[in-house]
């Protein structure tokens, strides 16, 4: 198959759908969960009976702006979400109204303006067809450029081609340590094996994160076409997705996409009929957070209990039962498509010198709109918590933003207009993590957060070191006592030694970061641990 | 035309450690050297003979030049290493770690059987724990005398996995296992079922030598009685791979 065989396909299935309007309503999980499903329902039996033929109703993945949920779109086919009319807090009864509107004036009631900040200062890449196209559908993601980027790496590039392309985008891994997505790939290229690996880590299981989640559900035909042209480029031939069994509809939607994806001919023995073979299996998480751990998960995955073991070795050199293996996250992945279509110099533009292109952000928290955004890195925090999320509700004060979930921090006002980078978040004592933002009012104590995340490392520490299994608990116990005010100064001095122990005692990245909530709320809210002790 | 001597597969490299000059097999971990050489490097997971744990974490060293500590037992050797095993830093992180494995559990010297005879006594001996600053985490855990030999106390068990990995790699009964995560880690036999019930267990009490407290040991010992043999193992293991 070649590239015109690829755009033939989509022509073809252009000229069999004759609709001119589009009604695309979000059945991600999030506006599931405010019941867009009867929405879509509702809405296909008014296009039935009230339609000219003329229109279509489809589900389509996350539009982003979750709070409003569910969200409708009426946009002429193929328009972009910015140049759409889109509803919000639409219920079934509401589906007459709406078709009724397609030759009228919008309704205006339901109204969500596109033209506010949360949806022109974002720049989309890895969702760039995510709430435009219908997830189930293969045909709809080709004729929206997908598997194009497939075609034309095994078609017209060489693997080192791939591969510098992908080095010279200056992609860091979105998984959280930003480890360069190009060494990684010419490492495990480099390696030599007959038998290789490529791992795509679904396992997101940090408090407040729905990135990975949301571009599976979005459009997962971009993750496999990611995972497809990696295998090409290091020489694997097989791929698993570890993805949490507590994601059902991510699930279902990638064992559809790759069945859909392997009758296509994109995946299997020849893939688009070149000698390049690659296929990929699905592996259920049973939700343990250490299974995002890449050593832990590649045990998970062989079948073993989910436990970390020290690295060196690293998966690059001896992985997946010993084999070279390449394990990247949902999002790393989904950035590789648009970077080999649109060229890595492309993708260098974007962002800082550091920390190159798009980032997927799930807000949470105490601001008025919640939700998935994807901006240029460099953007200010300022910029998405002011601007982009609306600023807080109900007149409070801003008081910090988390980032980076359990192994991140806190970020306080004074530092709002630092530039949202690998970096600089770093020096501010937290990380860009997978992307979680949670935002934190006045109201709440930041006691009450360290204990928070220090639960969650409790009870997600897998039990096999020390300092994490035990420290954890006793560190736990130690702000358990401190939030309720009986707390001494001799216990906040122990709770800043176990920080320090299980730092760097710990055998793998959860018991490592596991005291960072802590050390951050230490080091801008001292005073208010202090506060709390008993005099 | 002159014999050549057969090239080895593996190269000789010289490092220090604790200011001594050392050489090792480019394959040797710090820890195989260290015990080599008499330098005590606390562990309480490792034994020669059985697969790598790492979960102790007792044997991290200080690597000069790098902040990051390193698990001697898990770290390759390497040419011109430079190694501090024993600085007040290391001395300080191991006496928590070692108060911490006593704050989780029960571990009541007077009245143990492995009085006198157990690794983690020593090592809090040699390390100057003499009391505990964390709160004791009370969990109540079963005593398990369902087999007519043996005792598995799992108030004194410190999770190092040496009776699962023995039971496994050196008797081939894989009998022990880890069940739960985090502090419900617990030792099991089969599917959790008493050790008595046990289908795999072949009573050899392998697990038994090689366990560093008093977790396992035998029927009928009374305190301080309970001494382990652990010098079959690295020949047991040297058999088995040379077959």
């Amino acid at each position: 198959m070649h590239l015109d065989d690829l755009a033939e396909l989509a022509a073809r299935h252009r000229a069999e759908e004759t609709h001119e309007q589009e009604i695309r309503v979000c059945v991600a999980a999030s506006c599931q969960s405010s019941g867009s499903l009867p929405v879509l329902e509702a809405l296909k039996e008014a296009c039935a009976t009230q339609g000219n033929g003329r229109c279509k109703v489809k589900g389509v993945g996350c539009m982003g702006l979750c709070s409003a949920g569910p969200l409708v779109a009426v946009a002429e086919r193929d328009a972009e979400l910015n140049s759409s009319l889109l509803y919000r807090n639409v219920t079934p009864v509401d589906a007459p109204e709406i078709l009724a509107s397609l030759q009228g004036p919008p309704v205006e009631r339901l109204r969500c303006p596109t033209d506010q900040p949360f949806f022109q200062q974002q720049v989309r890449i890895v969702l760039e067809r995510s709430g435009l196209i219908d997830p189930e559908s293969l045909p709809e993601a080709i004729v929206h450029g997908g598997y194009s980027a497939l075609i034309q790496t095994i078609t017209e590039m060489t693997p080192a081609e791939v591969i510098r392309e992908v080095t010279a985008s200056g992609l860091r891994g979105r998984g959280g340590a930003g480890y360069p997505t190009g060494l990684k790939w010419s490492t495990v290229a480099k390696m030599p094996s007959a038998q290789k690996y490529v791992i795509c880590n679904a396992d997101e299981g940090d408090p407040g994160a729905f990135m990975d989640r949301a571009v599976l559900e979005s459009d997962p035909h971009r993750v496999l076409e990611g995972m497809a042209i990696a295998a090409y480029a290091i020489g694997a031939s097989k791929g698993y997705i570890y993805v949490r069994a507590e994601y059902p509809l991510a699930v279902a939607r990638l064992e559809t996409a790759i069945r859909a994806a392997r009758r296509a001919g994109f995946l299997g023995a020849r893939v688009a009929d070149t000698p390049f073979a690659f296929d990929i299996d699905l592996r259920l998480g049973a939700g343990a957070f250490v299974c995002g751990e890449e050593t832990a998960l590649m045990a998970s995955i062989e079948g073993l209990r989910g436990q970390p073991r020290p690295r060196p070795p690293y998966p690059a050199e001896s992985g997946l039962w010993g084999c070279p293996t390449l394990i990247n996250n949902v999002e790393t992945f989904a950035n590789i498509a648009p970077i080999i279509r649109k060229g890595g110099a492309w993708f260098a533009q974007i962002g800082t010198e550091g920390s190159k292109g798009t980032k997927v952000f799930a807000l949470a928290g105490r601001i008025k709109n919640t939700g998935l955004i994807e901006v240029p890195m460099g953007i200010t925090l300022r910029a998405i918590i002011e601007e982009i999320s609306g600023g807080i509700p109900d007149g409070k004060r801003f008081k910090a933003v988390q980032t980076g979930g359990p192994s991140g921090g806190c970020i306080p006002e004074q530092y709002l207009d630092t530039p949202v980078d690998y970096d600089s978040l770093k020096t501010l004592g937290t990380i860009m993590g997978s992307g979680g933002m949670i935002v934190i009012d006045e109201t709440a104590s930041m006691v009450d957060v360290a204990r928070f995340f220090m639960e969650f490392c409790m009870s997600e520490s897998c039990g096999k070191c020390i300092p994490c299994r035990t420290g954890t608990w006793q560190m736990h116990a130690l702000l358990e006592k401190i939030a309720r005010g009986a707390g001494t100064d001799e216990d906040l001095a122990l709770l800043e030694e176990l920080c320090e122990v299980v730092r760097a005692m710990s055998l793998c990245g959860l018991g490592q970061t596991a005291p960072n909530p802590v050390l951050s709320t230490l080091r801008y809210f001292r005073h208010e641990y202090e506060a709390k002790l008993r005099a | 035309m002159p014999l050549t001597a057969a090239q080895p597969n593996v190269r000789v490299v010289t490092l220090k450690i604790d200011n001594r000059d050392l050489s090792a097999r480019e394959d040797e971990t710090l820890l195989e050297v260290c015990r080599e050489h008499q330098i005590p490097v606390p562990s309480l997971c490792y034994l020669e003979g059985l697969s790598l744990w790492a979960g102790c974490r007792l044997c991290m060293v200080e690597l000069v030049g790098q902040n990051r500590l390193v698990a001697a037992c898990s770290t390759r050797v390497a040419e011109g290493m430079v190694i501090q095993t024993d600085s007040p830093r290391l001395q300080r992180y191991r006496r928590t770690l070692v108060e911490l494995l006593f704050a989780e559990r029960n571990h009541v010297c007077s009245v143990c059987v492995s009085n006198g005879h157990c690794e983690l006594q020593t090592l809090a001996q040699r390390l100057g724990v003499d009391h505990v600053r964390f709160s004791y985490r009370q969990v109540h855990y079963h005593l398990d005398s369902s087999h007519e030999l043996f005792r598995l106390d799992h108030n004194r068990c410190i999770l190092c996995t040496r009776c699962v990995r023995v039971c496994d790699e050196i008797e081939g009964a894989h009998a022990w296992d880890v069940m739960g995560r985090g502090g419900q880690c617990q030792i099991i036999s089969d599917l959790a079922t008493p050790w008595g019930e046990s289908e795999t267990c072949t009573s050899c009490g392998k697990c038994v030598q090689v366990c560093p407290t008093g977790a396992l040991v035998k029927q009928g010992t009374s305190a301080g009685e309970m001494v382990k043999d652990q010098h079959f193992l690295p020949i047991l293991a040297r058999r088995r791979h040379a077959r």
